[in-house]
């Protein structure tokens, strides 16, 4: 049924795609060529550094603050991801399949927490930690984290639970499995696309909040990366930490973006296709 | 191998719907029954009791004698085919068919034998290593049986498991599940919506609606002698012809001319809560060209005049429809099966007459036709309780037996 394009039609497409990655990408590249400006050139609106250096990597890795802000932001997001990924899968997993009282309160309530302004819960979480001594500390940011990515957790993963046909589990059960088989065997083979797409939404979430990490946090123990970044000041105060700052930037987006190619080969589409029907 | 019996099993929901009422039914060991009914009458709710996939409200539901209310479908040793196929999608057709005995723990070598075997019988043995996406919804449906048949349950429970097929293949499947269950010999349970499967199928077949069961029995019974109105609509292709009759002087008035009765029929009017007005039936193979009609068979029926309407020439025969004037046959049955037939909205001012004529008959469209049929083959049903009144000891006799 697909409409043969025509040559033209693919060089519009094409041009506008061009025009669109372009547009995306130029901060990130300038971010990174400034990166490996030397403090001098900094300025001088080239895109193309005249002269390479690597002394802005040299420093941020020098400087204790950001090595530890970058184990803290690793630590804390993939912990947070891995709880609110299994969490949010069995609550998915409930929603999608059984009917129990309450169920459209607990969707709901999820949603409530997702469309609550975070900036409002800022000073209340703040007060709470400190009364029970999470402030400053990875539970104190891994909690809140857990708590807003739930939602998110929930509602892909239910979305992907209910593309997968019940009958297979109902199949698998008369071929002789017991329940924690047929998710274990059937189902959750079926939804890793669900949980690998969850586990990258969730795990960018994490990594790149701020607002959190900076009311929660008051020394380097527990302070992640972006934090970090905004207390960027150079080795003086007449010292520029523009270089720095952005080799910083470049140095993070790194994971992130190992973490959503490793596990982008395995969001594979079209998974439950065969299953059912003719 | 087993046999089932349901001891008045209800299946009752949350809400107060009755999905299945006191059923009751005794399946053989190594039987071929049939479930079949139209959408929503509680055949596949019995299946699933019957799996274990639905909980049973009240009655008992005994798997080779025992007791088996309670137990979870994996201890239940019975295998199902879905009408949906249910494959899994992340293992090749090899790994599908072994799911079942892998969960059961045999060894690999005994697993790979069994699934060979099942393969061949099912003609699957290239297809094993494919993934399901890759298969024609033929094949599909097969690896769908191999898998139900490689761990030789107890017995097979089949949801459907021809509909999704296009119509050419599922007659060919349809020869192939009947050959497999005879060849295997295991106690099977098939719900179906299509009464062709269910005729040729089934060594009886057990029709329901609206979560009851109406008459169990072999096919043919079914056919020749339907318990009531709702059976005999539903049973046969093209279906009955249901004409109003109304009861005069011992005699039937009805839009083919006056039919007569005879004793036994007539002792039965004659009640004083015998209904006055009555549906008569008639199937289109009981009905033949006047031309075409020796006096001997003559005289064991009726004539009467009526204009073509349509004339379909199945090369074999032909099937002529016929516009009748009169009062249109109405029941509560009758209105569920046109509506299950998605032909409720759908009729014409006078009632519409369906008969199967010899393919030597010269009927043709729009000319008057004289049209026999045989009074030996009549039922009459009471048109409040659906009740076949023709039938005695369980054999229709026609309306004039004496």
């Amino acid at each position: 049924m697909a409409v043969e394009t025509t040559n033209r039609a693919k060089l519009r497409w094409g041009l506008l795609d061009v025009i669109v990655v372009v547009f995306a990408l130029i901060p990130v590249l300038w971010i990174a060529s400034l990166s490996f400006k030397t403090p001098g050139t900094l300025t001088d609106g080239r895109f193309w550094p005249r002269e390479w250096t690597l002394d802005n990597y040299r420093t941020i890795f020098d400087t204790d603050q950001f090595v530890r802000a970058l184990a803290n932001s690793i630590g804390i997001a993939l912990i947070a991801t891995l709880i609110a990924v299994v969490l949010g899968a069995m609550a998915a997993y409930a929603i999608s399949r059984l009917d129990f009282p309450g169920k459209k309160l607990l969707v709901g309530v999820s949603l409530l927490i997702a469309m609550f302004p975070q900036v409002s819960l800022v000073s209340p979480l703040f007060e709470i930690e400190r009364q029970l001594g999470l402030f400053d500390t990875w539970p104190g940011l891994i909690l809140p984290y857990i708590t807003f990515a739930l939602p998110l957790a929930i509602y892909t993963l239910s979305a992907f639970f209910k593309q997968i046909p019940w009958d297979l589990e109902k199949a698998a059960k008369m071929d002789g499995a017991t329940q924690g088989q047929a998710f274990r065997r059937v189902i959750a083979p079926l939804a890793a696309p669900g949980l690998f797409t969850t586990a990258i939404l969730v795990f960018i979430f994490c990594w790149n909040d701020f607002l959190f990490a900076i009311t929660l946090t008051s020394t380097e123990r527990a302070r992640t990366v972006p934090v970090a970044l905004s207390f960027f000041t150079g080795e003086s105060q007449f010292e520029d930490p523009t270089g720095a700052i952005c080799a910083a930037a470049v140095v993070i987006t790194i994971p992130i973006i190992l973490f959503v190619l490793f596990f982008q080969r395995r969001i594979v589409s079209g998974l439950t296709s065969g299953a059912v029907k003719g | 191998m087993a046999d089932i019996v349901l001891d008045k099993v209800s299946k009752r929901f949350p809400d107060g719907t009755v999905a299945v009422q006191d059923v009751d039914l005794e399946i053989a060991d190594g039987e071929f029954v049939i479930l079949v009914g139209p959408s929503g009458c509680g055949k596949s709710t019995t299946l699933n009791m019957i799996a274990g996939l639905e909980d049973i409200s009240s009655g008992e539901l005994r798997i080779a004698g025992q007791r088996v209310n309670d137990k979870a479908p994996r201890d239940r040793d019975i295998a199902m085919v879905f009408q949906s196929y249910a494959l899994y999608p992340n293992m090749t057709v090899r790994e599908n068919m072994a799911f079942p005995l892998r969960l059961a723990k045999l060894d690999r070598a005994t697993i790979d034998a069994k699934v060979d075997e099942a393969a061949k019988v099912l003609e699957l043995t290239p297809l094993l290593d494919r993934k399901p996406a890759n298969l024609s919804g033929g094949q599909r449906q097969r690896v769908a049986m191999g898998r139900a048949i490689v761990r030789q349950p107890k017995a097979f429970l089949m949801d459907e498991p021809l509909s999704n097929l296009d119509a050419k293949l599922r007659v060919q499947m349809r020869t192939v599940v009947s050959r497999l269950q005879k060849q295997l010999g295991t106690t099977t349970v098939y719900v179906t919506h299509d009464q062709t499967e269910a005729m040729t199928l089934g060594d009886r077949v057990v029709i329901m609606r609206g979560g009851a069961v109406q008459q169990v029995g072999p096919p043919q019974e079914l056919y020749d002698h339907p318990r009531n109105l709702f059976v005999a609509g539903f049973i046969g292709s093209p279906s009955m012809n249901f004409l109003h009759a109304a009861v005069s002087e011992g005699r039937l008035r009805t839009a083919l001319g006056d039919v007569p009765v005879g004793d036994r029929l007539r002792r039965q009017l004659e009640g004083a809560d015998a209904p006055r007005e009555l549906i008569l039936g008639i199937r289109p193979e009981h009905f033949e060209d006047a031309e075409l009609i020796d006096e001997e068979t003559r005289r064991r029926g009726m004539e009467f005049d009526a204009p073509v309407d349509i004339v379909e020439s199945m090369g074999s025969d032909k099937y002529v429809y016929f516009t009748i004037e009169g009062e249109r046959a109405t029941a509560a049955e009758l209105e569920e099966l046109a509506a299950d037939a998605g032909a409720a909205d759908f009729a014409g001012a006078g009632s519409s007459l369906v008969t199967r004529l010899s393919a030597e008959s010269a009927a043709r469209e729009g000319e008057n036709r004289r049209v026999w049929f045989n009074l030996d083959k009549i039922h009459l049903f009471d048109p409040s309780t659906g009740r076949n009144l023709t039938l005695h000891e369980g054999r229709a006799a026609g309306a004039l037996a004496d």
